[in-house]
């Protein structure tokens, strides 16, 4: 199917900073793609030039067929947006709110089930400027859904919730993909795109320095599993015999890496021959965090070496 | 241009605005403020006479009674005579001074009798250089009296002869009068344009404009709606400020049809000046300099307190330039004088301005950045 939104050798300056630097990425329609890297990545920015609210400098971009900058009214009828800083008027109150982009959006979206979804039913008559931050925050949501959109993008909609809304705002992704929606999901939460998304990319400086699903990156750029128990320098020695791998205890913890999944098998027959005592028995994996800390660590030594050679 | 977007969009403008205690305040108290205030200070119960200080030397004279009546009878000034016996012709002048009187008049002793006589008298006329107008009237009613008593004197009749004032329109008009089309501009003026150039630039700061541009609503609808409401805030202080003016100081003034087109002209004008300053502006503080360098001008020398006739002849063009003038001009010829053609003279122009002014702020305005 092709893709919702495509992206080629996609460029955006402001005036001598490159904040994006030639980047390449399809979403298929009806996934969910997250859009991860540090602070001052270049996520916004291409997200906002995505939605139609910035010109790029060079490439190009396609979103469901439309030029975003020059066919912005059309895509913006069928897009919903949630800003990375959402603002609205002071003293209108989120049922309000519903109703105005109900009017402009010629749509008849409910208030209350829309607020409802995005758990902010108990302040649909209070004035924004009353609301918390993540009260704002799930009202921009609730005005994203409004015009039953094709596409979703949502840049940081989870920071600043607490984990209860979170998981709400998580179930509202959810749902919009079951509804065969496209959603752009930027965030800082690791857990949250590895729990969401179907692919991700990874973003550092201006350049996507890993995509795929978070499986696959996982895969490719995490260490190997690993198994880990709790026993004597005995044992680590005895494993580290046995099995011809390096293992070592460190404050009585033992760990192996696992290259292959048999390795799990002899591990286990070598602790039961071992005949020593251990117990609290279990196996680790990289979560996408765990990768994504080490990825860009290793970008950022590798600009701090060649920012020293040069 | 969609009518269900302007109706969405005015609800949330009108909703801000009568939320907003301080807006709502300004709006409707300010222009009842200003209509007592300049009301109490210039309308005099409604006489215009000058107060006319006369120190009489020709005591028990029916000759200098007789002047002194006629003098009143001009309504031009207000004779008071002089009653305390120390005040005399050589300290009269600074008598005058300290008690802030603008002019004084000296009858000296002996111009009963001289003007039986047919002998000639010097009256002298005191005046404050500070205040030339009340000087100007004054001279002008001693000098008339003083032709009629010569006049009378020489035993002739008068050959040309003034008969009865016709007023001009139909009125009698005082001061609050001509001050009731001025202050209705002024609210016209002022409170779009403070609240236009700022709430331009502050969406714009706060992303507001970004979010309103990824809605079908236009540039030229959100501008439309806020032009709706300034006109309809427009109608409610005229209904005030008439109220007041009318309840308050009695004043004359017309109610026609004829007002509409300019309670909604002028608001259409300011709202779109409004925003194209504010939209010109980079910073909330150049806005803020920007509008007022613009409003200010107009808020004095638009006629908005003072009749620009009155204006010094090289400032009455400067007037001339200031859109307000001809709102406030309009207003005048129908409210007081019903001089239809000059209206629509007044009309047309504003409308040419407004017009122009709304293209250009929908044009150089941007929601997003380039
Ligand atoms: N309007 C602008 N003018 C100049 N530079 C900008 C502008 N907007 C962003 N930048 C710069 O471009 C780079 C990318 O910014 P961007 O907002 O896209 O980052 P981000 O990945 O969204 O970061 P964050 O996670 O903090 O939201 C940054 O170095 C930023 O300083
Ligand atoms: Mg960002």
């Amino acid at each position: 199917m092709a893709g919702s939104i495509e992206v080629h050798g996609l460029v955006k300056r402001y005036g001598s900073l490159t904040a994006v630097n030639g980047i390449n990425f399809e979403v298929p329609a009806g996934s969910v793609f997250s859009f991860l890297g540090p602070n001052g990545a270049g996520k916004t920015t291409t997200t906002e030039i995505l939605e139609g609210l910035r010109q790029k400098t060079d490439g190009s971009v396609s979103v469901l067929g439309l030029d975003p900058w020059s066919q912005g009214a059309e895509l913006h009828r069928r897009i919903g947006v949630i800003p990375q800083e959402f603002r609205f008027f002071d003293k209108i109150t989120p049922r309000e709110a519903i109703e105005y982009y109900r009017a402009l959006f010629h749509t008849g979206a409910d208030p209350k089930k829309i607020l409802a979804q995005v758990e902010l039913l108990d302040k649909i008559d209070s004035r924004y400027d009353t609301l918390s931050g993540g009260q704002k925050q799930k009202l921009g949501l609730a005005l994203a859904l409004t015009n039953d959109p094709e596409i979703c993008f949502l840049d940081e909609p989870t920071t600043g919730l607490d984990p209860h809304a979170r998981r709400a705002i998580w179930e509202v992704i959810r749902a919009l993909k079951r509804d065969g929606r496209t959603v752009f999901l930027t965030t800082h939460y690791l857990e949250e795109a590895e729990i969401l998304a179907d692919r991700v990319a990874i973003i550092h400086q201006g350049n996507i320095i890993a995509a795929g699903t978070p499986q696959e990156i996982i895969r490719e750029y995490g260490r190997p599993a690993r198994m880990r128990v709790n026993g004597s320098p005995e044992l680590a020695d005895y494993l580290a015999r046995k099995l011809g791998v390096q293992a070592a205890a460190e404050g009585g913890r033992i760990e192996i890496d696992l290259h292959r999944k048999e390795d799990a098998l002899r591990v286990l027959f070598a602790l039961d021959a071992s005949g020593l005592p251990w117990d609290s028995f279990a196996t680790e994996q990289d979560t996408l965090e765990d990768v994504f800390i080490r990825l860009v660590g290793r970008m950022d030594d590798g600009a701090l070496k060649s920012g020293a050679a040069g | 241009m969609n009518l269900r977007h302007i109706g969405a969009d005015f609800r949330i403008v009108s909703r801000t605005y009568l939320r907003n205690g301080a807006a709502l305040f300004f709006s409707l108290i300010f222009p009842v403020i200003l209509i007592l205030l300049f009301g109490a200070i210039f309308s005099n119960s409604g006489s215009t006479a000058v107060g006319l200080e006369v120190l009489n030397e020709d005591h028990n004279s029916p000759v200098s009674s007789a002047f002194m009546n006629a003098l009143n009878n001009t309504s031009i000034v207000k004779v008071s005579l002089v009653t305390d016996s120390s005040v005399t012709p050589s300290n009269f002048a600074a008598w005058l001074g300290q008690n802030g009187y603008a002019v004084g008049l000296v009858i000296p002793d002996g111009f009963g009798a001289n003007f039986s006589e047919k002998r000639p008298t010097n009256l002298t006329l005191y005046e404050n250089p500070e205040d030339p107008s009340a000087a100007g009237s004054a001279t002008g009613a001693i000098q008339g009296v003083a032709s009629y008593f010569n006049l009378a004197a020489a035993g002739g009749s008068p050959i040309v002869a003034l008969g009865p004032t016709e007023k001009v329109g139909s009125q009698i008009y005082t001061y609050i009068d001509y001050l009731i089309p001025g202050l209705i501009g002024f609210t016209i003026l002022t409170s779009p344009m403070f609240s236009m150039v700022d709430v331009t630039n502050s969406y714009r700061k706060e992303g507001i404009f970004r979010q309103l541009s990824l809605t079908p609503l236009t540039r030229a609808e959100w501008l439309t709606s806020r032009i709706l409401w300034y006109v309809l805030l427009g109608f409610v202080t005229t209904a005030i400020m008439v109220g007041a003016g009318v309840g308050i100081f009695g004043a004359h003034v017309t109610l026609t049809l004829g007002l509409l087109p300019f309670l909604a002209v002028g608001p259409f004008l300011f709202v779109s000046l409004g925003m194209l300053a504010g939209s010109a502006a980079k910073t909330p503080e150049s806005a803020a300099i920007i509008g007022n360098i613009i409003t200010f001008p107009m808020m004095f020398l638009s006629g908005t307190f003072f009749p620009v006739s009155e204006f010094p002849a090289w400032l009455q063009p400067v007037a001339k330039v200031l859109p307000l003038y001809y709102v406030i001009d309009g207003m005048n010829q129908v409210m007081l004088f019903q001089n239809t053609g000059r209206a629509l003279l007044d009309l047309l122009v504003i409308l040419v301005i407004a017009i122009v002014f709304f293209l250009a702020a929908i044009r150089l305005f941007r929601w997003r950045d380039e």
